[in-house]
């Protein structure tokens, strides 16, 4: 499915993510099904939370009792294949990497869409972070409707139709 | 005639990083490009790189271009040329340039050659109309001149180069209306892939164009599925409006200057096509001419760097003039390679770099 379309099945989804207590605070969630030579992730991360070992080439695991979700990992990474997650009453808040020139603004209604670029509802930006260190990355902090914790992976905005 | 100890012909990363390291060594080091700024394919590259800390990765390719060309900035023994293409190399290593319609010879006692690749192009009807360009210019039109030549474009290649550049048209503003691909499995990265399909972006494999459609410019693409032996599936065409087609579907080392030299070359396939020759030291079998980079093998930045690295360290000691650290330098930029190529994606450049051993040592 990945190999041929580019969208992950939930089986693969569902084993990067962690269970609701876990995510009652942020922790980052890393989409990295393939082995590929690259390590910034891992590196980045001033707690260690994300181990990539034996080799360069092995996949990222995040432990998420040292995650602290501080989200430097996903503006770092190369492959936009890191967010945060969290569980929150019957929302779920995520806190994405994006780099299309879209601007969004904190209350700011958009379209939740799934891995294959499809509207799955609607949710609201709740900040938006583009500190010098992102080096032209944003992470935008969306809140949408608990059921779509294992669908959801970015926005659009409403009037782009 | 000016004369030098080496003279670089190529200025991307593997170029770059070989004149660095020639100049530490106290070589009077000549380092020439065709393009009016150094950098090769980094500087079109607005992503972020892949690899690790000694690759740069997380740094953007146009940023890299920058930092590695910090790094010659304080060598008074670099000559650097620009806009300067080489249109021969001779015997006698007298390497003939061209500078603004004007020619000029120079002579050095050894050549490293890192001039990078060429891209191929595909055959099929129509394929001369306007609107269709390969990936490279395409890049060169929207990321350097920041010219968008249209609103919608469909790509050809979901190799790396197809899905990056696909994400960059999309950040000028272009809508890609679909990435079309051959073999029955996505090319490039998987995460590329996913950043493009978030965006609805579909991704079509087992497929091909068939030709393209418009009188004076192109209007339109028809694509059609592929069997697995690669046969064209009859009446699964469907046409696609497009106002650009690109075409990614690889690229070749650019070999013709080795070749110049007589220097022996072999198609391997797994490096992208006809390349030089080598020995363990990047040396071709024209002593002291030396090759690295993606004109020996299709790969990567961070592979590049590596080579120009491990040319350069060879240059300095097929000239009696080794450099200081070259003791512990090679075994890291050894290892580095190594790491690098030691997974699925490097099982191939391995596999044709055996083979260009294996060719060199029989001849
Ligand atoms: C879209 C795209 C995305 C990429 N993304 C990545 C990535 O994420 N990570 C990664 O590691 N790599 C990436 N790469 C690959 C990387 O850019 C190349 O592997 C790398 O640039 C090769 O370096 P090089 O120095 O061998 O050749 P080049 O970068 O091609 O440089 C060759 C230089 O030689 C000069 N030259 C050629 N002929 C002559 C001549 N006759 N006279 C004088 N000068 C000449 C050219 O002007 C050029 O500057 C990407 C490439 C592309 C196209
Ligand atoms: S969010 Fe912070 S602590 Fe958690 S893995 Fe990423 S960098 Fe490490
Ligand atoms: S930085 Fe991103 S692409 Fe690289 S290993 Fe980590 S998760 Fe994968």
């Amino acid at each position: 499915m990945l190999n041929k379309t580019g969208v992950p099945t939930l089986e693969q989804v569902q084993s990067v993510f962690f269970n609701e207590v876990t995510l009652s605070s942020f922790k980052a969630v890393i989409e990295c099904y393939e082995d590929i030579p690259c390590n910034p992730c891992a590196l980045s991360c001033p707690v260690k939370a994300i181990t990539i070992a034996p080799t360069l080439h092995s996949q990222p695991v995040v432990d998420p009792d040292v995650c602290t979700g501080c989200s430097i990992c996903v503006s770092v990474c190369p492959g936009l294949a890191i967010m945060l997650a969290k569980v929150q009453g019957d929302t779920a808040i995520f806190k994405i990497p994006y780099e299309m020139n879209e601007t969004f603004s904190p209350q700011q209604k958009v379209y939740a869409l799934n891995r294959s670029g499809e509207i799955i509802g609607e949710g609201v930006v709740l900040s938006v972070s583009n500190k010098k260190h992102q080096n032209k990355t944003s992470i935008i902090e969306v809140q949408v409707d608990k059921a779509l914790l294992h669908d959801f992976i970015t926005i659009r905005g409403i009037h782009h139709g | 005639m000016r004369t030098y100890d080496v003279c670089i012909i190529g200025g991307g990363p593997s170029g770059l990083c070989a004149a660095q390291r020639c100049a530490e060594a106290g070589l009077n080091t000549l380092l020439l490009d065709r393009s009016p700024s150094l950098g090769g394919q980094l500087i079109k590259q607005t992503h972020k790189f892949f690899g690790s800390k000694e690759h740069y990765a997380k740094v953007r390719g146009i940023d890299i271009a920058k930092l590695l060309q910090e790094k010659l900035t304080s060598f008074e023994n670099i000559t650097i040329l620009t806009e300067t293409t080489v249109v021969g190399i001779y015997e006698d290593f007298v390497v003939s340039t061209l500078h603004h319609n004007q020619y000029k010879k120079i002579q050095a006692k050894a050549i490293l050659c890192a001039v990078g690749a060429s891209e191929k192009f595909l055959a099929f009807e129509n394929n001369d109309l306007p609107q269709i360009i390969g990936a490279g210019a395409l890049q060169t039109l929207v990321n350097q001149t920041h010219v968008v030549p249209g609103e919608t474009m469909v790509m050809i290649g979901s190799g790396n180069i197809g899905l990056i550049v696909s994400y960059q048209m999309m950040q000028a503003g272009m809508k890609v209306n679909a990435i079309i691909e051959a073999n029955d499995c996505i090319g490039g990265y998987k995460v590329h892939a996913s950043k493009l399909r978030r965006l609805g972006v579909p991704i079509h494999t087992k497929s091909t164009i068939k030709k393209a459609i418009g009188t004076d410019k192109l209007e339109a693409v028809e694509i059609i599925q592929l069997d697995e032996h690669y046969q064209e599936i009859p009446n699964t065409s469907r046409i696609i409006p497009t106002d650009v087609l690109c075409i990614s579907v690889g690229l070749s080392p650019l070999h013709q200057l080795t070749s110049m030299l007589n220097a022996k070359s072999a198609y391997i396939q797994e490096l992208g096509g006809w390349v030089p020759l080598l020995d363990d030291t990047y040396q071709c079998s024209v002593p002291g001419l030396f090759a690295c980079g993606d004109m020996v093998g299709i790969e990567e930045a961070s592979s590049a760097m590596m080579e120009g690295h491990l040319a350069a360290l060879h240059v300095c000691a097929y000239l009696n003039q080794s450099h200081p650290q070259a003791a512990e330098l090679i075994p890291y930029y050894e290892n580095q390679l190594y790491e690098l190529r030691n997974g699925v994606h490097g099982a191939k450049t391995l596999k044709g770099i055996l083979k260009r051993k294996e060719a060199m040592n029989a001849q």
